[in-house]
């Protein structure tokens, strides 16, 4: 208990790590997500390669993506820092999955937004920045913040290639103090606290979007 | 950089993958079938107006849902020698398993429960039927048709997760290709290999539960 207690700032500082991993992961994948839809309604040639690279991103494991981009790579003498693996990996995995929310979402808006700002006298550029974006973006909020929540819980597998993440140092205090139940409980508890106020967001967002069920 | 591919070196292994595949497939599919009765319950415990029961379901859901998968099996893995329950590996993986798409079940069989008029509550009882059989026999099959490709897209997205269980040394795929990149240090060629593996095994449960879905659904009007 005295150990657990003793340990509590850096299981919190740890939280820090997390959070950093989480951020830069959710801006750099928020980039290429948007790549990725954009290229889907931007010319029917560049749709092969998104939906190609959507369907590895999503149909392998994030751990092997994780694994390829840090052990793979430095074997093919790309030698990565840790820290910087983890960030490409989520970035990629984050990518994957927006593109595809957004993707669905751009699609969700009906062509007649299309035509009818054809008909004003808008380019496809324009039309897309402010008449179809905002809209798809608006239907895209509450699945996006739901993978915020999933971004931020796939961050805890930074710590199986070494960063000394949340929950990395919950395994080392749980070694230090032998009361793993505790420290993963307290582990757990954080992880909660951070993803429970987005899931409720996305929740709300999608009740205020399609009334109560 | 010189960069050369040596696919070769993974060939004497693909015994050892298949092996890997064959239980991380064991995995998915037994955690996924206790998943689901799991899931009927809860779904069952938040809908039957029983206050307490409902509170705990819905806290078991948003425990689930809102912590990472890894800490899930850490706790499990780690935490219950504490309390005298030692279970290998293999074990605490599929328990581990079992918790995590039940959390996320329940929630979509809920949906899908809710989806169904109450007036098929009303007929079954009309018929005699006691709410549990009306429970089993009328509303969840409908609610598991309605919901057929969440449950199937969160089927392959624990078959995917599952390659975390190697963090605890359970013998899964994802555990067959850190072995074998141990051996023959060509991690990039195992990485992908295995990779592709998934892909294919994905595929391969998308087309089942296709042929499940015109087997045993498509002709319910």
């Amino acid at each position: 208990m005295e150990t657990v207690i003793a340990y509590l700032p850096a299981i919190f500082a740890s939280t820090g790590i997390t959070l950093m991993l989480f951020i830069t992961a959710a801006l750099i994948g928020a980039t290429g997500g948007l790549a990725i839809a954009v290229a889907h309604t931007a010319h029917p040639l560049l749709r092969i390669p998104a939906r190609l690279i959507v369907s590895v991103i999503q149909g392998t494991p994030t751990l092997l993506q994780l694994f390829v981009v840090h052990y793979g790579l430095a074997i093919l003498g790309l030698r990565l820092p840790p820290l910087i693996s983890a960030v490409v990996a989520l970035a990629i995995f984050a990518s994957g999955f927006l593109g595809e929310i957004w993707r669905g979402a751009m699609e969700a808006v009906p062509r007649t937004q299309w035509d009818a700002s054809r008909s004003l006298g808008f380019g496809r550029l324009h039309a897309m920045v402010l008449l179809v974006g905002p809209q798809a973006l608006w239907i895209a909020l509450p699945a996006t913040v739901g993978f915020l929540v999933s971004l931020l819980k796939t961050t805890s597998l930074a710590s199986i290639i070494g960063i000394v993440d949340l929950t990395k140092t919950g395994t080392m205090v749980a070694n230090l103090s032998f009361e793993p139940m505790l420290v993963y409980g307290i582990v757990a508890a954080i992880y909660f606290a951070l993803c429970w106020p987005l899931s409720l967001l996305s929740r709300r967002l999608e009740r205020l979007q399609h009334g109560a069920r | 950089m010189n960069v050369s591919l040596q696919f070769f070196h993974v060939w004497p292994f693909l015994g050892d993958l298949a092996e890997g595949a064959w239980l991380t497939i064991l995995l998915t599919v037994n955690a996924a079938g206790a998943g689901l009765v799991i899931a009927a319950l809860g779904a069952f415990a938040i809908l039957s107006n029983v206050t307490p029961t409902a509170w705990i379901a819905r806290s078991y859901v948003e425990a689930v849902r809102n912590t990472p998968f890894l800490v899930q099996l850490f706790f499990i893995y780690f935490s219950l020698p504490q309390i005298g329950l030692r279970l290998s590996a293999n074990e605490a993986a599929v328990i581990t398993m079992v918790i995590n798409f039940s959390g996320y079940t329940i929630e979509i069989l809920r949906g899908g429960i809710q989806a169904i008029p109450i007036p098929q509550w009303e007929a079954g009882r009309s018929i005699g039927f006691s709410p549990g059989q009306i429970f089993l026999r009328i509303i969840l099959p409908q609610a598991i048709r309605n919901t057929y490709s969440s449950l199937t897209s969160q089927f392959c997205l624990l078959l995917l997760g599952s390659s975390v269980v190697s963090a605890i040394s359970a013998n899964d795929l994802t555990a067959m290709a850190n072995y074998i990149q141990s051996l023959n240090f060509r991690s990039f060629e195992v990485y992908i290999v295995t990779a592709g593996i998934y892909l294919v095994i994905v595929a391969v449960f998308k087309v089942v539960f296709a042929l499940i879905w015109r087997l045993f659904f498509a002709r319910w009007a």
